[in-house]
């Protein structure tokens, strides 16, 4: 690299973090809890907006893994998930009405707090309807892995998100409070995927997947990134620059090895398609605060008014991290 | 009492506290020594929780650094005050905080006592060591290395450098063969105490401190001037990844433990919780003098190392995305691609699938669409047929269509009117068997019914889209198996060029092939290129074909599809 690019590079990061600091004042702190994290502690970081019906499920999962402190912005909800939040003894809140699209996605937002809270804490930064699959993660606790990655000297660890869907209309995948979703909607495309490399951030850019085949077929280069590094041990320089996609300084993106051998990586399993989709696309769409003029939401909604089956009859069932281990999704690497 | 142990404490003291307090109840006396780094608080804390026992001892504190002096001087520190405090101990035991045992005491204080003189330490010369980190084995004995690999890395192969360069050789200590191993090792009184009371301790401290990582080479390479009987090999089970870090043990590796049979493991996850309470509990049956045979788990980390390092063939994913020419191996199977065979053939497809039991695809490539076998929109792994999608990454469309395929042979045919793409990614592939009847695809356009210019202008299309795919799958840079017959060549003998491609697809063609699929209506065909060269247009591809209809050329009876040899 040379010195140029690496001092654009730093530029670039300056920029996102001076951003994030002036974006601190679109929130507004409504429970802090952040009194009771302890040194060793994992953080989740994440943005959120009428998602009330999920939250008890997102929470019980990732404090089953080992999380202990989640550190969430509602972005003006008026569904009951701020009020939900609020009870929660492990969670800290933040609140704007600022627009979500202003701040790059909630990123600027969750980059400050991460630069406040999440200094030498491992932090997990995903939305509601992500859920994290590591390898061992039915026999392993979450601060094992990061114990590895911690001896390892690995600073992230990537995990591609996979979509999944159910069988039939989405319509008819009725989510309820408290059910994994993943029960709902438990089928994902094994091998539908195209990987290049971004040379200047050094980032796979990973695209596929039912969205691609479904909803961007007739566009695929403006099919969303399935690219994730949700996983990294925060310091206070570090900013993500778009979406959990890449970060910067950008050696955290080497999460892949270029001489044939595999890193270790997990899977951020996706539940977005559930009966709250169809709703959701309605209402963001009407919203505009989505990345690129929310293209992928008119996307959607053309699709969405069919009907459409995402299912095929070469979709796999989710069972277990083995087997997405097995299909190529996610690697051990060397943790055995 | 026979058996003392020395303990390297650093960090989960609390452990560290269990098993020194496992192997003190059951009559092993022990030295702890507590990196000096550890607060003093949490030392107190340590200690005060074993002060109940009264075999339990520690030693002065050091700061220990990995891959320094620090580490053997701690060591000798303990060994030396476990040889004078306790006097009956007749082997001693070097383990760390993160160490379990895993057999009863017992089981280990047997198995010495029926090999009363017998070292066991891994001790290997440094030509057969494989496993040294950064490229230096003998070097580590005929080098100085006073700076830190881990704090000043630079300044640490600055150093190496200028020595190399200079030609440093320091000078081993008299009699001394350099040797590396494990430091987990387990001594009888005897050779310990002549490394210790040794008259020349003095110059072999004081080169062995200029030695990089003295921890694998101190006792190993002492231990061979003292001993009467070295068994090289270390009674602790510990695996090393392959940046020369140990591979931890989880929950999960209880039962691969289990059947081990080693005396003790390490390095242990301080939150394995079931290990801890499994092994350290005190009911555990003896397995009377089984041998430790960690070949199991060997196996598995071997196997993880190997995942690290090579990969799995033909995956590209989130963490394994190889630069060109480091793939090993670019696609999961081979295939085989067959170009102008459905020209000529009117029902090559099914023939083949027949022949050879494997997968037959259409044109993959097509323009319109990915013709997958059976009529198919999507197949293996979801992947779809659509032309956008698969012509927006051609290669990945290949990579992934025989991943999810592996473990079936896949075939798919070809031609100048697909998209030519993923020609080079074939050629280079050696995966890839391509056979190609070159000008075949004239043969469609003799039976279309379009006119003859239109004809004319498609033929000199296809062609030079053919030969350019040609001279790649010519060109020197190409790792493909690659056939290609002209039209008139492949029509000389058919059946023997078929006998050779099946025989290398597959095993259900090794007997004689006495079926050959139906060709199309060849006459009139040599008119045919002759016209075009009449108009114009002058057709290579072919080979050699007579104009005159009643040529030479053998056409099968269209009645008697069946040839018997």
């Amino acid at each position: 690299m040379s010195i140029r690019t690496s001092y654009k590079l730093r530029l670039m990061r300056k920029r996102w973090r001076i951003r994030a600091f002036r974006k601190r004042r679109e929130l507004k702190q409504i429970v802090n809890n952040t009194a009771k994290i302890k040194p060793d502690d994992i953080l989740v970081f994440s943005t959120l907006r009428n998602e009330r019906r999920r939250l008890p499920f997102f929470l019980k999962y990732y404090r089953d893994l080992g999380v202990k402190h989640f550190i969430i912005v509602d972005n003006n909800s008026n569904d009951g998930s701020a009020e939900y939040l609020m009870e929660q003894p492990d969670v800290s809140l933040w609140w704007s009405k600022a627009s979500y699209k202003r701040a790059r996605f909630g990123v600027d937002w969750l980059n400050w707090l991460q630069m406040r809270h999440g200094h030498n804490h491992w932090t997990l930064t995903v939305d509601v309807d992500e859920f994290f699959v590591y390898p061992f993660c039915d026999t392993r606790p979450l601060n094992a892995l990061t114990d590895w990655l911690d001896a390892s000297s690995i600073r992230s660890f990537s995990a591609m998100l996979l979509d999944m869907y159910p069988k039939g209309s989405i319509d008819d995948a009725v989510y309820h409070e408290g059910q994994n979703p993943i029960e709902v909607a438990p089928w994902f495309d094994s091998a539908n995927y195209s990987f290049k490399k971004n040379k200047e951030i050094g980032n796979l850019w990973i695209q596929g997947g039912p969205r691609a085949r479904m909803f961007f077929a007739d566009k695929p280069e403006r099919a969303p990134a399935l690219n994730k590094i949700p996983l990294v041990k925060w310091n206070r320089n570090y900013v993500y620059a778009s979406s959990t996609h890449m970060l910067l300084p950008r050696g955290l993106n080497q999460v892949y090895d270029e001489w044939g051998g595999e890193k270790a990586s997990g899977c951020l399993l996706h539940a977005k398609f559930l009966d709250t989709f169809t709703e959701k696309s309605h209402e963001e769409l009407a919203r505009k605060q989505h990345y690129a003029n929310s293209h992928e939401y008119k996307a959607y909604y053309t699709t969405l008014k069919e009907k459409p089956d995402i299912w095929c009859k070469w979709s796999e069932k989710y069972i277990n991290w083995r087997q997405l281990e097995i299909l190529g999704l996610m690697s051990k690497g060397n943790w055995a | 009492m026979s058996l003392g142990f020395i303990m390297l404490v650093h960090t989960a003291l609390d452990r560290a506290a269990q098993v020194a307090r496992h192997w003190a109840t059951r009559d092993c006396p022990i030295v702890i020594h507590v990196d000096q780094r550890v607060s003093r608080r949490d030392n107190r804390k340590f200690a005060e929780s074993l002060a109940d026992l009264d075999n339990i001892v520690f030693c002065r504190r050091r700061r220990c650094e990995w891959g320094t002096w620090s580490l053997v001087g701690a060591t000798q520190d303990a060994a030396e005050m476990l040889l004078e405090n306790f006097p009956e101990v007749r082997h001693i035991y070097n383990a760390s905080g993160s160490c379990l045992p895993l057999r009863p005491v017992e089981d280990l204080k047997d198995y010495l006592q029926q090999r009363p003189r017998t070292d066991f330490i891994e001790s290997v010369t440094t030509e057969e060591v494989p496993w040294t980190v950064g490229g230096l084995d003998s070097e580590r004995f005929s080098l100085r290395f006073p700076f830190s690999w881990k704090r000043h890395r630079f300044l640490f192969d600055r150093y190496v450098e200028i020595q190399r360069r200079l030609k440093v050789k320091r000078k081993m200590p008299e009699n001394a063969v350099p040797h590396l191993g494990s430091q987990w090792w387990c001594l009888t009184r005897q050779t310990l105490s002549a490394i210790l009371e040794d008259p020349k301790r003095k110059q072999h401290d004081r080169f062995f401190k200029r030695v990089w990582i003295p921890d694998e080479a101190y006792f190993q390479t002492l231990a061979r001037l003292y001993s009467t009987d070295v068994e090289s090999r270390s009674l602790t089970l510990s695996k090393f990844d392959f940046q020369g870090k140990p591979h931890i043990f989880y929950d999960d590796h209880l039962q691969l433990l289990h059947r081990s049979d080693c005396f003790v493991a390490r390095k242990i996850w301080p939150n394995a919780n079931r290990l801890y309470d499994t092994f350290l509990s005190g009911d555990r049956t003896s397995m009377a003098s089984a041998e430790p045979s960690p070949e199991k788990i060997d196996r598995v980390f071997t196997q993880a190392i190997e995942r690290r390092t090579r990969g799995r063939t033909g995956l590209t994913m989130q963490s394994r995305f190889p630069r060109d020419g480091w793939e090993n191996g670019k696609t999961g199977s081979p295939y085989s691609v067959f170009e102008g065979f459905n020209c000529l053939f009117t029902d090559f497809e099914p023939w083949l699938a027949r022949r050879t039991g494997a997968r037959v695809h259409g044109n993959l490539y097509d323009p319109r669409r990915a013709m997958f076998a059976g009529g198919e929109k999507n197949y293996y792994g979801s992947l779809s047929g659509n032309a956008m999608l698969r012509d927006y990454d051609p290669k990945a469309f290949l990579t992934n269509f025989l991943w999810s395929t592996r473990g079936e042979r896949q075939c798919f045919q070809f031609g100048p009117n697909d998209k030519q793409a993923i020609t080079w990614f074939v050629a280079t592939d050696n995966n890839a068997q391509v056979n190609v009847i070159s000008g075949a695809w004239a043969l469609t356009l003799f039976h279309s019914n379009k006119n003859f210019s239109t004809i004319r202008k498609e033929a000199a299309r296809l062609q030079k889209i053919e030969m350019k795919h040609l001279d790649i799958l010519r060109s020197p840079y190409t790792k493909a198996r690659v056939r290609i017959w002209t039209l008139a060549d492949f029509l000389e003998d058919p059946m023997h060029h078929f006998q050779v491609i099946l025989d290398e697809i597959g095993p259900r063609s090794n007997r004689r092939l006495t079926e050959v699929p139906t060709m199309v209506d060849l006459k009139g065909f040599g008119r045919f290129l002759q016209n075009l060269k009449n108009q114009g247009m002058k057709p290579v591809l072919m080979g050699d074909f007579p104009v005159t209809p009643n040529s030479d050329i053998q056409k099968p009876d269209p009645q008697k599809p069946y040839l018997v040899r």
